[in-house]
């Protein structure tokens, strides 16, 4: 029955919704004022997109009854990752951990090589993993998804569960979400992240009750529930083999790459002075014979193996050839000269060059091809070992700060399925100052941003046109930080300059308007089903700053290689007083709201303006204050008191 | 799982019996490690009594291979079976790795 009607509600919201958009583009433009008319239509479609997909999102609802019997026989690891939190925070989770009824084996994967938590661990039977000696200086990190790719190399669980290292799981965790498992093609079971943190008000939007609610069901229902990177379940088996896709992808990418580059180099090198030496020529011609002949083998489908192994045994031998052939020379001169006793050379009679000399001389390292940076380049491209990663096989994608998203999208992709499991079954603990969560937000908005532009998944070849519109309806909503931009400067506009962006406030704004605005808040009503969304709509238009930020720094950094200034999210409170500064932009902005509308009504008491814009303007002005004054309470928070707030940490189930 | 290994003219032959997954695939690095460890730098992993591959599997193969390069040398495998073969196409593992028929064959040509 619900469904009936969220569908019923999701339905009107498009019709009422195209009926005001289309009106506002083909007739209410008010072409004088272009440059704030046409931002502002293009942030109104921008809105109208994000509603629909949101419709689209809730239209398959899925509320799924328990999961089956969990298999009694299935291995788990549960893996909990860990940088630099508390000792204690760690161990009440890895305890808790401990206590799954599940048969299980529980992990402590220390990013920060503590050895003190080493010691805890051992005490308590709990299995201890840092990173391996392949993690080197040489080779990226990548944060968490390093740390669990690292720690699936050393264990051989079945099953993995996640859990950050604030979350505490309960004992029946696995017993409520292995069952899904026995469907052959589920890879993930996510759980909703709730935090115990929170008072009900919940200054700092920290619960997400419409994401971990309404959305990821709907997402469920299109079979795109999404990985969130603590609090899931994953099989092991989906995870490796998306390693091993994207181990061959990245080989061949990066030896057609090297192919391709391997011309310029060569003959970039016989311009450079050594070549003088026709040792180092001969080299380069037999340098450019292999990469001839392996590019043709590339193409008549050889093998990625072999054909960069004869690479590497031609080259080798020719150098070894040719430093073989310097060699003789050296010893046949030093024999004339010792014949001709023009020198004396030792006790020894004629010197010998040593035997090891030849495979010494002609080691990457003094190998006359070493000099030509270049050409050596291409070689070391020219393999399988994959030498620019810790391991060769990532099984948790790397390309983005939120490896949770990427990885399950390519999952998606690959044709496994996820269930989300509406069941709140490990409590966390939520940022309890703005500043830590500014960081949390900010990254995830980056690492959203990243895949889209990495992977956009409208165009993931493998991927639904359902699921590609689930991953993309996340991605679009951390737009909004340009939006609200628009959305606020419109009525300063109007209220200090009497500029209008439509043409007319009348009759025929109003009842296109109207209707989809009523429609719209019945619709996040309905799909919400009572829970509380208010908190969530005032933080995405409040933290623009942080989403603009961050569509900004991610696409820095995916289109010139800068990096994010990516931060690990502090799980305890940032010390020291009110931070006005971190809300600097939204003040600025709120003073010009506020300004605005006092001189839009003095404009109107003197005849300047007319009344129906201003009472427009100045409402509108008053929302966007109603809506940031979150800011005030979250800078004013001191963190969460238990005993203020019994009844929050029962709130939800 | 049972690995068991024996030195050929040119190369090293190591067999792994019985099902290579998750549990056993640490086992089989260790062991090809070990092999190379050994001396030897041309590794045949004769697969002709796999009955059954995982993804894991692969992955340690890839880690043998890494290691056998880094050594100088190479790793190859033959004789597959059909299981292990469907698997090697599903993950494109097999633009990676040539499947030889027989381990004599494998380093036939080089």
């Amino acid at each position: 029955m619900t469904r009936f009607w969220t569908r019923l509600v999701v339905v009107l919201t498009v019709i009422t919704g195209l009926n005001y958009i289309g009106w506002r583009w083909m007739a209410s433009l008010n072409w004088e004022a272009w440059w704030i008319a046409l931002p502002l239509v293009i942030a109104e479609t921008y809105s109208l997109i994000d509603v629909m997909l949101f419709g689209m999102t809730v239209w398959r609802l899925k509320l799924r009854k328990a999961a089956p019997v969990a298999p009694a026989d299935a291995t788990v690891d549960v893996f909990i990752t860990t940088y630099n939190e508390d000792l204690d925070m760690v161990m009440t989770t890895a305890l808790a951990a401990q206590r799954i009824r599940h048969p299980h084996s529980t992990w402590i994967l220390d990013d920060g090589a503590r050895p003190e938590l080493k010691a805890l661990a051992e005490e308590h039977g709990l299995g201890y993993v840092t990173r391996s000696g392949d993690w080197t200086a040489n080779v990226p990190r990548h944060a968490k998804a390093g740390n669990l790719n690292n720690a699936l190399m050393v264990t051989h669980g079945e099953f993995l569960l996640i859990l950050d290292a604030d979350q505490i799981p309960e004992p029946d965790i696995l017993e409520k979400t292995l069952g899904y498992f026995t469907n052959d093609k589920v890879a993930l079971v996510q759980t909703p992240q709730y935090f115990s943190n929170v008072p009900a008000s919940d200054p700092l939007g920290s619960q997400a009750p419409l994401f971990y609610g309404p959305i990821q069901q709907g997402k469920d229902g299109w079979n795109a529930a999404f990985f969130c990177g603590s609090n899931a379940i994953l099989r092991r088996e989906a995870l490796m083999q998306l390693g091993l896709v994207g181990y061959v992808k990245e080989t061949e990418k990066s030896i057609r790459r090297a192919l391709a580059a391997s011309r310029s180099a060569i003959r970039q090198a016989r311009k450079s002075a050594d070549v003088q030496a026709p040792l180092v020529a001969q080299v380069l011609d037999e340098v450019e014979a292999a990469t001839v002949e392996a590019q043709r083998q590339l193409d008549d489908g050889q093998s990625l193996s072999e054909l960069t192994y004869r690479v590497r045994r031609r080259v080798d031998s020719a150098v070894q050839t040719l430093v073989l052939a310097d060699v003789e020379a050296l010893q046949s001169d030093l024999e004339e000269i010792s014949a001709m006793e023009l020198a004396h050379v030792g006790d020894s009679g004629v010197p010998v060059v040593a035997d090891d000399a030849v495979q010494r001389m002609s080691a990457r390292d003094w190998s006359p091809l070493g000099a030509l940076e270049s050409v050596q380049a291409v070689l070391d491209a020219l393999s399988v070992e994959r030498n620019d990663e810790a391991q060769p096989v990532m099984p948790l994608a790397t390309i983005s700060v939120t490896e949770d998203m990427a990885t399950a999208m390519r999952m998606h992709g690959m044709g496994w399925e996820s269930v989300y499991h509406h069941e709140v079954l490990a409590y966390g603990l939520a940022p309890e100052d703005l500043q830590t969560m500014l960081t949390q937000r900010l990254r995830w908005a980056q690492g959203t941003i990243q895949v889209l532009l990495r992977e956009n998944p409208l165009v993931q070849k493998g991927l639904k046109l359902g699921q590609r519109l689930m991953y993309f309806a996340t991605m679009w909503t951390y737009l909004s930080g340009y939006a609200a931009v628009i959305y606020f400067a419109a009525p300063i506009i109007y209220l200090l300059l009497g500029i209008l962006p439509v043409t007319s406030l009348s009759w025929d704004f109003f009842i296109r308007f109207i209707p989809f605005m009523v429609v719209n808040q019945i619709l996040f009503a309905v799909a919400g089903r009572g829970i509380p969304t208010w908190r969530g709509q005032q933080y995405s238009l409040a933290l623009f700053p942080t989403w603009i930020k961050a569509c900004s720094t991610a696409a820095r950094n995916v289109w010139f290689g800068r990096p994010l200034g990516f931060a690990v999210t502090p799980k305890n409170r940032q010390s020291g007083g009110p931070s006005w500064s971190l809300i600097q932009p939204q003040i600025v902005v709120a003073i010009l709201l506020a300004v605005a509308a006092v001189v839009g009504i003095i404009r109107l008491a003197t005849g300047l303006a007319e009344p129906l814009g201003t009472l427009v303007n100045v409402a509108w002005v008053i929302f966007d204050l109603v809506v940031m004054s979150i800011l005030v309470r979250a800078v004013l928070y001191k963190g969460y008191e238990p005993a203020a707030e019994p009844a929050a940490t029962e709130r939800e189930s | 799982m049972e690995f068991s290994y024996e030195a050929k003219d040119s190369y090293a032959e190591v067999k792994a019996d019985g099902r290579l997954n998750m549990v056993s695939a640490p086992k089989l690095r260790e062991f090809v490690t070990d092999v190379i460890a050994g001396g030897s730098n041309r590794i045949v992993v004769n697969l002709e009594n796999t009955a059954f591959m995982d993804s894991s599997g692969l992955g340690a193969l890839i880690g043998c291979l890494k290691a056998a390069r880094q050594a100088g040398g190479d790793l190859r495998i033959a004789a597959v079976q059909p299981q292990v073969r469907m698997v090697l196409e599903l993950t494109s593992m097999d633009k990676v790795l040539t499947a030889y028929p027989s381990a004599e064959q494998a380093f036939g040509n080089d």
